[in-house]
């Protein structure tokens, strides 16, 4: 029921519809729910509509937090170990 | 794929888990409970629990659509498309669980019902709008993601004066349910499930925002860290967590701020508002029934509203004795305690609906965990 993934925006369609892509697969979903999406934009997809939009920002600095995770267990000595 | 993998990377991973075994402090316990099932299915299916230090215990919660869904519901269902000949439509979890008389929506189709499973409300009305002569009810159900887009079928169908399309609402909320799981007896008094903070839904989150999650925090001191489904997500918001409690601190954090904003979809919460008012009461598999957890459909709407263009009258029905899924949803069982499970109760002969969806926590277990249940020879 929940499990949805992000997909990419790649053709906007008549009434608030789009065609998602994801990893080659397309599929035609509705941007009803959510304002100001532009092509190319990450969306996700649930039900067959768009529920917010995913900001490529806050993705990486999540992600530069997992690594810093384990960097901060490496044993002193390496570059720019705690 | 972009924004899916390196949410799985089991090099990442481990790095999270060695952060994890570090600032877990080896004299205390901590039990945190993951709401949503789409959390339990990522803990199950990618083995985070092996990742974890013994004294992190994960409790599954309630937030599976289709296992807290009441018997009761699913009969009314089953009776509009047999006995009234009404077409139900409706998401495809749904179809499997085990109702009254020994049937299913599945089981109800083979003795010719017209059920039939849709991949978004959308498809419904289609449905409606392309065969006039035929009744159609979407058989709706889910928490606050999916609610969004029913209360826009809802408001089309008005549009349209479409008269042969109604909703059958089941639609239930988180926080109510979350209220439920800290007021009870095993959660308050008895001590039965120890509680040291959550894992807040993701996509539920998307939708109402993380704002609703900060009475929790402050009014029962219990710390809550909205997370992302992807395994990496799951890690980072038990880590949190657990910085959290070692600081005794209950705040409400934001692992998913990639989807995720204080406030939610405005959007989508004004269209809901506007179709949708609370239920006093809705029953809930394991939770008994609780006060203004569920949504109505409005007056305005009331032509398109099954339960009343019908008549329908609700009846609650006990689960099979022998099932456990009401302890398990409420996070005092684990699927292992139950006596049916992987032997009469299998995902593919449900006995019990936490045994239907992936998201159930018995399937997760099932599917994914039941292989650490046995030591290797």
């Amino acid at each position: 029921m929940c499990l949805a993934i992000p997909a990419r925006v790649v053709e906007f369609a008549a009434d608030d519809q789009a065609v998602v892509d994801l990893g080659g697969v397309r599929k035609q979903v509705s941007l009803a729910l959510v304002d100001g999406v532009e092509l190319g934009d990450y969306v996700i997809v649930h039900v067959g509509y768009a529920l917010s939009r995913l900001d490529p920002e806050e993705a990486e600095a999540t992600l530069a937090l997992f690594r810093e995770a384990g960097e901060l267990l490496q044993p002193a000595g390496g570059e720019g170990a705690a | 794929m972009k924004y899916v993998d390196e949410f799985r990377d089991g090099e990442v991973a481990r790095g999270l888990a060695a952060a994890i075994r570090a600032e877990a402090d080896p004299t205390r316990r901590y039990a945190f409970m993951e709401f949503c099932g789409g959390h339990t299915h990522a803990i199950s299916r990618y083995g985070v629990t092996d990742l974890l230090p013994a004294n992190v215990r994960m409790i599954h919660g309630p937030g599976c659509p289709v296992c807290v869904l009441p018997i009761g519901r699913i009969d009314l269902a089953i009776q509009l498309a047999l006995e009234r000949g009404v077409t139900v439509l409706t998401y495809g979890d749904c179809l499997r669980v085990p109702a009254s008389n020994g049937l299913s929506m599945l089981k109800a189709k083979a003795r010719g019902a017209d059920i039939r499973m849709v991949y978004s409300a959308a498809d419904a009305l289609a449905l409606a709008q392309r065969e006039p002569a035929r009744e159609v009810v979407f058989f709706a159900i889910g928490f606050e993601t999916t609610t969004p887009p029913t209360a826009l079928v809802l408001q089309q169908a008005r549009a349209l004066g479409l008269a042969n399309f109604s909703v059958m609402c089941n639609h239930v909320l988180t926080p109510s349910a979350i209220q439920t799981i800290l007021e009870s007896p095993e959660v308050r008094q008895l001590g039965t499930v120890p509680l040291d903070g959550f894992i807040g839904p993701a996509h539920v989150s998307t939708i109402i925002g993380s704002r609703p999650y900060e009475f929790f925090a402050e009014e029962y001191r219990k710390p809550v860290v909205i997370a992302g489904f992807e395994p990496l997500d799951v890690m980072q918001a038990i880590r949190m967590l657990i910085r959290q409690v070692n600081e005794s601190r209950a705040e409400v954090e934001n692992e998913f701020t990639r989807a995720v904003s204080r406030e939610g979809n405005l959007k989508a919460q004004a269209l809901v508002s506007e179709v949708f008012e609370l239920r006093r009461a809705f029953e809930w598999r394991g939770l008994g029934q609780v006060p203004y957890s569920a949504l109505r459909i409005r007056a305005p709407f009331a032509a398109w509203d099954a339960e009343a263009k019908y008549g329908l009258d609700y009846r609650s029905v006990p689960d099979h004795k022998a099932c456990e899924c009401g302890a398990i949803l409420r996070g005092v069982k684990r699927p292992t305690d139950c006596k049916l499970f992987g032997t009469v109760c299998t995902p593919e002969n449900p006995m019990g609906s936490c045994m239907v969806s992936s998201e159930g926590a018995c399937a997760a277990h099932y599917n994914y965990g039941r292989f650490r249940d046995h030591a290797a020879a």
